[in-house]
């Protein structure tokens, strides 16, 4: 295999250990915050039991994004040299502000966040919260803003083949920025919603009954209920926003090949890139250029019109079928879920064992979701400025493959250590920590 | 956003706030892998529980002027970073290795549902600890012979490997001084004595060859009016580590007065280290190949990152005191709430 293609697979797979995590913490800060205002609201003690379990999810979700956010601030210059050398006026200034504005806070606060509860006053405690939850917001504004000014790239202009940048506010303020980064927000907090339906539902099933695990399965079927389909208006949004800026993508999300009217909505195929058509297809008839245009006969631009310039139809076809799908689930699973919840106090076994179905839906959407992106914007690395070839480095091939191996032992350990660690805790429930030692006991919290 | 610097200055001034990070992260995260690396010198569950303690709250910021250091070098010098980074492959993909294990050992083992469970994440913390410390060492070391290749260069880095893993041993024992008491104490106070002449040696043999590999750093030191400007800091080295040592011999010493002494002389002895390397190189961020003028992004993006930089350093220095005030003291057991 040759190096950029190694190269590429590494960052991919980085990234995509990386974002599983970060799809937990940045809306389950706030989440916490939630359960901490209410305690303080209520003095009802099962909101700190509620905090108590999931701030040690936080904390271990936080470290796997902390280690892997790492790795991808050497990524960039270990397999993209090219990138920062090309537009690295514009990624660094991005990229600085980050870890300025976003890193250090997170950083520094979660520590009181998660141990100084019975060292600092209570509101400093709170405080140091709600900073955790802005830190974490702050650094997705902050990289978001870079990816898409990648996707949709503005306010710069070249001099002898780099990138100088002429409008701060247009590059902030980019095309594509609030749409994705509305979007990737929602995908934080449905990622969070399924997981504590997810696992209070599991946990109600195995006979846990505490008070903390019915109101965790009410926080996350509710959030659920509301945001889900939010998504979908969001998404659908995004995806007429992407049709102005780069057509070639939607042209491979709905495997469209030629430039008509009356575009119907594909359901199932096999998009063939050789011969340029799709087999096996399942459609409606017009309803793509429904959604596309708002009309049954609205032209939408087809992949042969980008001939040798579109990306690769099939990944990019059926990951965001994966996502929409799923996605459709979620509205569903949800509105049932929040209904029944509110209407009969409890859940039919059935429902709960779909929500346990659904634990970690929201990474299956998200990543599909940005391979959609990602994959979609080949073969650029920034639309119409740098292809990804351009900016490969010139490490060997041997050395990629060597590390790559070794990143994916890695996070394949991890990830099976990190569901195992969720679900022990889980089941341990409210109990203190089975390990002497490991100095986690549950003292009473006095109820002001 | 037009320069409020010239074009000239800035550079410098990145350089600079690149160094003064890259230091902080090597003190900071040094005593961090530094009690990382020691662990397994202690057997007591309880012990050991109280050495993580130490480090809990900390590790992770410390880590982030790690993202600083190489975000600088990343925003400022992005021609120096593709080089540096793309040299540096394998053992940067080994320390990311080493500070993945270190950094989510801490979680998993606090939340293991038994004691061998535990120990296998102390492994991993252990391991991940010295692999990293390792790997920054090797990279230092062939970082300072411009990446030469060969049997001499490569022999050169492994011994700045070995050196920095020691440096940060020390420095881990100095940190544990302060904040642990009894016979964990005692213990750190023994450890830091067996580190402390290994470290001196490390700092001479890296010393004496860096001049030796260039003419361009050998006029630099033994020119003339600078020999006599630079002379203070070999004499300074010297004498804190006679100081220290001497130190060590009497401690602890009663109602654990000076007890900080140890860390901060450690802190002291990494600067002077720093600032000697920062002047053999200085003005090349690739050694001998690119300066930083050569490798500098356009001065309208560096003074962006300047203006925000200067708003935030000195929020981001008030909330650290913060929490080093917060978890000031010695190391009490880690609760999470
Ligand atoms: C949408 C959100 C998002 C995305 C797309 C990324 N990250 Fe991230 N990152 C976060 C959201 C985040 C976070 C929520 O802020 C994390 C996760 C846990 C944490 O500590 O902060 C984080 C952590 C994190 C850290 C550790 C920070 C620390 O020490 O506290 C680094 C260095 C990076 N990231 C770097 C990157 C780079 C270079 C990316 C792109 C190539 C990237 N992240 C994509
Ligand atoms: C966080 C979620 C993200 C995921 C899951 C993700 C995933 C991917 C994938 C799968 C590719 C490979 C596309 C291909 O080569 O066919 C890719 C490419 C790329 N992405 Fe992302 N990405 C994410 C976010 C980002 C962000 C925030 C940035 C930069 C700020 C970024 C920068 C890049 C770069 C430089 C490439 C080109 C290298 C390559 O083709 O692999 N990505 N990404
Ligand atoms: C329900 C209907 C949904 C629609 C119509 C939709 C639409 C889209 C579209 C069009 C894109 C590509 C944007 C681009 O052009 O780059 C996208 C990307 C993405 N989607 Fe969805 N989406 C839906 C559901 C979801 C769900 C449920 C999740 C996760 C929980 C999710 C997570 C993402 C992510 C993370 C990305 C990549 C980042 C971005 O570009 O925003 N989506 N989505």
């Amino acid at each position: 295999m040759d190096a950029t293609l190694l190269a590429r697979i590494q960052f991919a797979a980085n990234i995509s250990f990386h974002i599983l995590f970060p799809t937990i913490t940045i809306a389950l800060g706030w989440v916490l915050l939630f359960f901490k205002l209410r305690f303080n609201a209520t003095g009802d003690d099962k909101w700190m039991d509620a905090y108590r379990f999931w701030v040690k999810v936080f904390a271990l979700s936080f470290a796997m994004g902390v280690v892997s956010g790492i790795t991808m601030s050497f990524q960039f210059g270990t397999n993209w040299p090219g990138f920062m050398e090309r537009v690295g006026n514009i990624a660094g200034p991005l990229l600085a502000y980050e870890v300025l504005t976003a890193f250090f806070l997170e950083a520094t606060f979660l520590s009181i966040m998660l141990f100084g509860f019975r060292r600092v006053p209570g509101w400093v405690h709170t405080g140091a919260t709600l900073l955790v939850a802005f830190g974490t917001t702050m650094s997705a504004f902050w990289i978001l803003v870079l990816n898409s000014w990648m996707h949709t790239p503005v306010g710069f202009e070249m001099r002898d083949g780099v990138a100088h940048a002429t409008d701060w506010w247009a590059i902030l303020l980019n095309p594509s920025m609030p749409y994705r980064l509305a979007h990737m927000l929602t995908a934080s907090a449905l990622t969070v919603a399924f997981l504590l339906a997810g696992l209070s539902a599991w946990r109600w099933l195995r006979g846990d009954r505490a008070p903390s695990v019915l109101a965790t399965l009410r926080t996350g079927v509710t959030m659920a209920a509301v945001l889900a389909p939010m998504q979908l208006f969001i998404g659908d949004a995004h995806g007429l926003n992407t049709l102005e800026h780069q057509p070639a993508k939607v042209a491979a999300m709905e495997a469209n090949w030629q430039t008509r009217g009356h575009v119907p909505l594909v359901l199932f195929a096999w998009p063939d890139e050789a011969a340029r058509e799709n087999r096996f297809e399942i459609a409606i008839p017009s309803v793509a250029s429904l959604i596309l245009r708002h009309s049954f006969d609205g032209v939408v631009p087809g992949l042969d019109d980008f001939r040798g310039k579109h990306p690769p139809v099939a990944p990019v076809f059926f990951a965001f079928r994966v996502m929409v799908g799923t996605g459709v689930l979620m509205i569903g699973l949800g509105l049932v879920s929040a209904f029944l919840l509110w209407r009969r106090g409890a859940l039919p076994r059935l429902l709960l064992w779909g929500l346990v179905g659904m634990t970690f839906s929201g990474w299956v959407a998200t990543l599909a979701g940005w391979y959609v992106t990602e994959i979609g914007r080949q073969p650029w690395l920034v639309t119409g400025v740098l292809t990804t070839a351009q900016a490969a480095g010139p490490v060997p091939a041997g050395s990629i493959g060597a590390t790559l191996a070794m990143y994916l032992t890695l996070y394949v350990l991890l990830l099976a250590a990190y569901v195992a660690t969720i679900y022990r805790l889980a089941a341990r429930g409210r109990l203190a920590d089975a390990v002497p030692g490991s100095a986690m006991p549950v003292p009473k919290v006095a109820t002001p | 956003m037009t320069p409020f610097i010239s074009a000239e200055w800035l550079p410098i001034v990145f350089a600079a706030l690149m160094a003064v990070s890259i230091l902080l992260y090597v003190v900071l995260d040094g005593f961090d892998l530094g009690v990382g690396l020691l662990l397994p010198r202690v057997a007591e569950e309880a012990d050991r529980d109280r050495m993580i303690a130490a480090i809990g709250p900390f590790w992770d910021a410390n880590e982030t002027w790690l993202v600083l250091g190489v975000g600088l070098l990343l925003v400022a010098f992005p021609a120096a970073h593709g080089l540096i980074l793309t040299q540096l492959y394998l053992a940067v993909a080994l320390m990311l290795a080493g500070l993945i294990l270190r950094g989510v050992a801490f979680e998993f083992r606090a939340k293991a549902g038994n004691v061998r469970e535990k120990r296998r994440w102390d492994h991993a913390f252990v391991g991940g600890s010295l692999l990293a410390a390792l790997s920054q060492g090797w990279m230092l070391g062939r970082y300072i012979l411009g990446f030469a290749e060969g049997p001499a260069a490569y022999a050169f880095a492994a011994m700045a490997a070995g050196g920095l893993a020691i440096a940060y041993a020390f420095i881990g024992a100095a940190w544990l001084i302060w904040r642990t008491e009894g016979d964990l104490q005692r213990r750190a106070i023994a450890w830091a004595r067996q580190a402390i002449w290994p470290m001196g040696l490390g700092i001479l043999l890296v010393s004496a060859v860096t001049p030796l590999v260039s003419d361009r750093i050998f006029e630099r030191w033994f020119a003339f009016p600078e020999l006599l400007l630079l002379a203070p800091l070999p004499i300074a080295t010297a004498a804190l580590l006679l100081a220290i040592a001497n130190l060590l011999k009497h401690m602890p010493l009663p109602d654990d007065a000076l007890r900080r002494l140890p860390f901060w002389g450690a802190v002291a002895l990494f600067a002077l280290f720093f600032a000697g390397l920062a002047w053999s190189f200085f003005p090349f961020v690739v050694p001998d190949r690119l300066t930083i003028w050569q490798a500098a992004s356009a001065p309208e993006s560096l003074s962006i990152i300047l203006a925000g930089a200067v708003f935030v350093l000195p929020v981001i220095l008030a909330y650290t005191v913060l929490a080093w005030r917060v978890f000031g003291g010695k190391a009490r057991d880690l609760t999470y709430y």
